[in-house]
């Protein structure tokens, strides 16, 4: 072994097989020893060519900006957060498409279709139906307040695990009795009754008189399914004419299964249940399409055109890690591109280096130093940049309660590709750098031995 | 102490072949001050990188101290360099972004065990060997052609190398600023008991050598 390590010193390389690590360990850690001379020298490198410093630390930290905002507003869409706490063992049934010799709607499902072939799932644990979100205009005090209203069963409370800041939701029974009662968010309140207490005093919207009952705090508008700035039961309906509505309608379902193993099972029942739905007109329409989905394939249901609308989540899980990845690929490429054409540029001084005792190991190593500290700087300026474009966009409130966190997890991961692609841009100049000839550098040239 | 012994260096590209050393056989004894002189494409500074350990020959042997070198992987090359050599350019090579001593630092920062003290330390003792100890945080741009290479001269022996090696060192300077640094190179070599090998068009400077080597045409000629 003793002879193998002084061989790999020697020749810089590690011949024996059965020693192949530990000489390369040996070598790694003798350059290990020199990384305080290279952070030393990437820095001033970095002060002294501020120019493509600042070209680079801009591209690196605008892909992390951009793939932060992005996976933030991925996560205010998809990921399990209240209301949507049960999402891991939640299904919707945002919409259905109807199909026919000559014509095709799609849309919500009626509330007759959820109720019969949704409503009666096997082996769930609820089912909730509720409309879409309407604008309804509520004439209070001698102004006019914009809302959106949903109404619900009294199982989408238990389904949705809203955080009650006053009262409570309303029940089953009250959506049986056609109780005129509301549960209304921190945001209506305030239009309401300003910071005064909400629960038993009456609204008005959309011409009803609603008692309310609960006060719950904003939801953000992305989260499709539980959002509304008042709920009040479907019975409350000015008409009963969702009654008749047979097919498309304004209603979605949720489903909660008992375990998420279940919802495989609850899928491929519901599935089954479409060739049998029955139709009012075949000449109109005799194929309905569509599925219960988590939301993330119901936006692949939605966003990969697909004749049958099918759910193709991998698909679009592809496309976006793909889109990610190109979109990390381009300042990578930038950065090459910039490494390799200053070699020219840095000729001189790699021969200087060379010439005063610089191996071309330490070469690699401190131009790969360089491009892992810009990485690392252009992350952490990433970070705070994050931080920054996320709150603009709450605080612009283009996006009604949008509350968006940064999302550690994809920042750690956006960090580490970062760092990856920063290693990959780095290595292959720093190895063309450290192939110069120390000859050829001195006299400027960019010939490689 | 540099011992070469039937040195070839051919180039070749995929058309031509060009000789540019034949046959040098050389010893070069432990505080000698040599020059090498020759007219342009003789070989000199062809020569003088491989003493320096820069190129490698196409054939023969080169030996430091008796220790046969020309098989040494890169990183033994290196070391060889950075313990053993020093190196003055006629172009001077500092690196113009980086104040005086910073670049005269750069030897050391190759070298292990020495702390960033300790290696500013030993910077200004040799910036002040070369007298220029009142201008150690100027940028190379705001020194005099003789003064920058003051500063090379102060970067090449900041590690305390055996050997110098100066590629033309007064070539870009005018006699006066010339007769100066061939006096702090005369120093180094009889105070310090430093091996001096210079390159030289200038035959009033190579008088100031204990030996002249002559090259013609890849030769060894006297």
């Amino acid at each position: 072994m003793k002879k193998a390590l002084a061989y790999a010193r020697a020749t810089d390389t590690c011949v024996s097989p059965k020693s192949f690590f530990s000489c390369f360990f040996v070598l790694f850690v003798d350059e290990v020893f020199m990384l305080k001379n290279y952070l030393k020298i990437a820095f001033k490198v970095l002060l002294r060519r501020k120019f493509f410093t600042f070209i680079s630390l801009f591209a690196i930290s605008f892909t992390l900006i951009i793939l932060m905002v992005a996976t933030a507003l991925f996560d205010n869409v998809f990921a399990p957060q209240p209301p949507e706490d049960k999402a891991d063992r939640s299904l919707y049934v945002m919409g259905i498409r109807l199909q026919g010799p000559e014509s095709q709607s799609t849309g919500p499902a009626g509330y007759v279709f959820l109720e019969r072939y949704v409503r009666t799932l096997p082996n769930v644990e609820k089912v909730s139906i509720y409309t879409t979100p309407n604008v309804v205009y509520s004439f209070w005090k001698g102004g006019k307040i914009k809302s959106f209203l949903k109404r619900t069963d009294g199982e989408f409370w238990q389904i949705m695990g809203f955080r009650f800041l006053e009262g409570g939701p309303f029940t089953a029974e009250d959506e049986k009795s056609a109780n005129f009662v509301a549960v209304i968010n921190e945001a209506t309140r305030r239009k309401f009754f300003g910071d005064e207490p909400a629960v038993g005093k009456m609204i008005e919207a959309d011409g009803q008189q609603f008692r309310v009952v609960g006060v719950v705090g904003n939801v953000p508008i992305f989260r499709i399914n539980p959002f509304a700035d008042i709920w009040v039961p479907i019975s409350t309906s000015k008409t009963n004419a969702y009654k008749s509505q047979l097919l498309r309608g304004e209603f979605q379902a949720a489903i909660l299964a008992k375990s998420s193993a279940d919802l495989p099972g609850i899928k491929s029942e519901f599935e089954s249940r479409l060739p049998g739905v029955e139709f009012p007109d075949k000449r109109e329409f005799n194929t309905a399409i569509g599925g219960a989905d988590t939301m993330f394939e119901f936006a692949s249901r939605m966003m990969i055109p697909s004749q049958q609308m099918e759910s193709q989540p991998r698909k679009l899980l592809a496309i976006i890690i793909s889109l990610m990845v190109l979109f990390m690929i381009l300042p990578t490429v930038n950065l090459i591109n910039i490494n390799v054409s200053r070699i020219l540029e840095r000729a001189s001084e790699i021969g200087v280096r060379k010439a005063f005792g610089a191996s071309s190991w330490t070469l690699v190593g401190q131009f790969v130093t360089e491009n892992v500290l810009l990485t690392l700087i252009g992350g952490v300026l990433g970070f705070f940049g994050s931080q920054f474009v996320l709150k603009l966009i709450a605080d612009s409130g283009l996006i009604p309660y949008a509350e968006f966190h940064l999302n550690y997890r994809f920042f750690v991961y956006g960090l580490l590709t970062a760092l990856f692609f920063g290693l990959f841009s780095g290595v292959y100049p720093a190895w063309k750098m450290s192939r110069l000839h120390p000859v050829q550098a001195l006299k400027g040239a960019g010939g490689s031995r | 102490m540099i011992q070469l012994e039937g040195i070839e260096k051919v180039y070749r590209t995929e058309r031509i072949e060009t000789v540019a050393l034949t046959n040098i056989n050389m010893n070069v004894g432990e505080g000698e001050f040599i020059s090498i002189m020759g007219p342009s494409g003789s070989g000199k500074s062809t020569l003088l990188n491989v003493i320096g350990l820069l190129d490698v020959p196409t054939g023969g042997k080169v030996a430091l101290n008796s220790k046969p070198v020309t098989s040494y992987s890169d990183r033994n090359l290196a070391r060889v360099r950075n313990e053993e050599i020093g190196f003055v350019f006629q172009t001077f090579h500092l690196i113009n972004d980086l104040n005086v001593v910073d670049n005269v630092e750069i030897p050391l920062l190759y070298r292990k065990g020495i702390s960033s003290g300790e290696r500013r330390k030993l910077a200004l003792r040799a910036l002040d060997r070369v007298g220029l100890h009142a201008r150690v945080h100027h940028f190379p741009g705001q020194l005099s052609g003789g003064q920058q290479q003051r500063v090379a001269i102060a970067r090449a022996i900041v590690g305390n190398p055996r050997i110098l090696l100066a590629d033309e060192p007064t070539g870009n300077l005018d006699s006066q600023m010339g007769d100066e640094i061939m006096d702090v190179l005369r120093g180094l070599n009889e105070n310090e008991k430093t091996t001096v090998v210079m390159v030289t068009h200038d035959p009033r400077q190579a008088e100031k050598t204990e030996r002249v080597v002559r090259l013609f045409d890849g030769r060894q000629v006297s």
